[in-house]
């Protein structure tokens, strides 16, 4: 099936992630182990229900804010930025504290 | 108003595509809006081994004169016979975003349902995620060989997911479903019974896997620190951990009503209620599919083509169809019956559990709380973007809480597509059909 061995590749908070082509950009996040956003109590959140309903895949995706990933495709060259990468160092110690 | 669309179509699962290929084969111009990025709705998601059915209806798609946003969702209905709807590509960058105004004569609504979610201990943890929403993410290309998952909550969902992910390579740790194993039996009884296969994978599934399916078990907490490590399992008085790397816990689906309540259709006991040839209060806006109750993929393309040629002045020819589905819908009371929820579930949240993940409230602050409007009032449960669409389920089945009327947008939407300048109906059309994506159809 070359269709789905050909791959393609985006970025998820700088580092280079290959999908195949129909990969949806939140499972690129979770595949770059990465959490798409921080809860406003400070809590690392992943996509919850995959289908553009609960809000919880947030990330930006070239530049721009609040893209509900799991409803858009990669494309070549994305450039996804999760809110968690800034603040997950932060959350970690707020847990522990 | 004359530029626009005969028939225009809200979502593309079974149930919008059945009608909008069965308007346009009346010879209706027809417009179809869905939020994905391609058409399927919930069951017929691309990456994913297709039945013959979805092939053929998905070719039918392709042939005919449908004009197709995919990857636009529908928000706002700012006047009779017009709705709003905003793209959900990110190619697009904010300044350059546009809103549709889609004007039409006759309205199908056929926004399907999602998952019924309950909150637990843990459950905020990465990779606790829906059954249905880890199903999702394994399509949309999340690998999940050797991975080990817990499949768990309660409907044929449960299996068809376990079925799915165990084909991908996942390691199924344990299959819990809520219901009793008389619950259960009564449904499998009727799938046996049916030989249409109205919730497929799930008939199979209830074949393969009875043996490692527990009855009147749940999930009671999730653990880890930065994610899910291990999952609580309680059946009776037992009580046990199971090492997982995934959860995937739903409970049933609950229809997508927003849209039909804000266009004033009379919703009965959660549902958008119609007539026979399912048009709902409203004159000339018809509903198909999940919202008029849950009745899986078959149901919902035969209420899609009803529900076109009723809306398409045909309804002669939709006799027959109206008799297979009085025949059907004994099903839809099966299956909520066997989806019924057991009371013990709703002890699972303690005060310091989230209810409400957008704005991050707790059980314990919602306990003391009246009713919906009090909580949103007080606490801000429910006010986040997902407008109350996960908690709203949890509350009404731990305090009876009934969601009060929705106000546009229904989504929240940019503010730059609020105010920038519409893309009228004609220019969608001109762009041509099908119209794949938010860039060509601007
Ligand atoms: C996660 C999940 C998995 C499921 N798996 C199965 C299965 O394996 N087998 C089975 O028989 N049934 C399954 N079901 C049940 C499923 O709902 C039905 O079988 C079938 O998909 C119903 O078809 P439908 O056309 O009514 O709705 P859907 O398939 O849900 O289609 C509705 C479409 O409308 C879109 N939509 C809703 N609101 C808007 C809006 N405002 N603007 C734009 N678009 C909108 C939705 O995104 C969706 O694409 C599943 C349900 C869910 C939620
Ligand atoms: S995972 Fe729920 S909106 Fe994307």
């Amino acid at each position: 099936m070359p269709e789905s061995t050909r791959s393609l590749a985006l970025t998820v908070n700088g580092a280079t992630v290959a999908v195949t082509p129909g990969t949806t950009v939140a499972a690129a996040v979770l595949m770059a182990g990465a959490a798409a956003r921080i809860s406003v109590s400070g809590e690392p959140r992943v996509p919850l229900c995959g289908m553009g309903i609960c809000f919880e895949c947030r990330v930006s995706i070239n530049g721009a804010p609040h893209q509900r990933s799991c409803q858009i495709l990669c494309q070549p060259g994305m450039q996804v930025l999760t809110a968690a990468a800034e603040s997950c160092a932060l959350a970690a110690n707020r847990r522990t504290s | 108003m004359k530029d626009g669309f005969d028939i225009l179509v809200v979502g593309a699962g079974p149930a919008g595509i059945a009608a909008a290929v069965t308007a346009a084969a009346a010879g209706l111009r027809v417009g179809l809006v869905d939020d994905n990025p391609a058409p399927g709705g919930q069951i017929w998601r691309s990456g994913a081994h297709l039945p013959a059915a979805a092939q053929r209806w998905l070719a039918r798609l392709d042939r005919s004169s449908v004009v197709r946003l995919h990857g636009w969702r529908v928000f706002d209905c700012p006047q009779p016979n017009l709705l709003c709807a905003e793209p959900n590509s990110a190619a697009m960058t904010s300044e350059s975003r546009v809103r549709a105004e889609l004007s039409f004569g006759k309205l199908i609504l056929a926004t399907g349902a999602r998952e019924r979610f309950l909150p637990f201990p843990g459950w905020t943890l990465p990779n606790v995620m829906g059954a249905g929403g880890l199903d999702a993410l394994v399509r949309g290309g999340l690998p999940i060989a050797g991975k080990r998952a817990v499949v768990a909550g309660t409907g044929p969902l449960l299996l068809a997911v376990a079925a799915h992910l165990a084909r991908r390579g996942a390691r199924i740790v344990a299959v819990c479903d809520q219901a009793s194993r008389l619950q259960l039996a009564r449904l499998a009884a009727h799938l046996v019974f049916e030989p249409a296969k109205l919730w497929q994978g799930a008939n199979y599934a209830l074949a393969m896997l009875p043996a490692r399916l527990r009855t009147r078990c749940w999930p009671v907490a999730a653990h880890g620190s930065d994610r899910l490590r291990a999952v609580t399992l309680r059946q009776g008085a037992k009580q046990w951990d199971v090492d997982c790397d995934y959860l995937a816990c739903g409970f049933h689906l609950v229809p997508n009503i927003e849209l039909p309540t804000l266009l004033g259709c009379r919703i009965e006991d959660g549902f958008v209620a119609t007539s026979e040839w399912l048009e709902t209060s409203v004159p000339g806006i018809y509903c198909a599919g999940e919202p008029t109750g849950i009745g899986g993929a078959e149901l919902a393309l035969l209420e899609g083509e009803m529900a076109a040629l009723a809306a398409s002045g045909l309804t002669h020819q939709a006799r027959g169809l109206a008799r297979k589905r009085r025949g059907m819908s004994e099903f839809v009371a099966v299956l909520a019956k066997a989806c019924s929820l057991d009371p013990k579930l709703r002890a699972l949240a303690s005060d310091d559990t989230m209810v409400c993940r957008c704005e991050d409230v707790r059980y314990g602050a919602l306990r003391s709380r009246a009713n919906w409007r009090d909580a949103k009032l007080h606490t801000r449960c429910g006010m986040g973007p997902c407008q109350g669409r996960i908690c709203g389920s949890a509350t009404e089945f731990l305090f009876g809480w009934r969601d009060t009327p929705v106000r546009p947008p229904i989504f929240p939407a940019l503010l730059s597509s609020l105010a920038s300048p519409d893309t009228p109906t004609e220019d969608l059309v001109a762009a041509g059909a099908p119209s794949h994506s938010a860039k060509e159809s601007r």
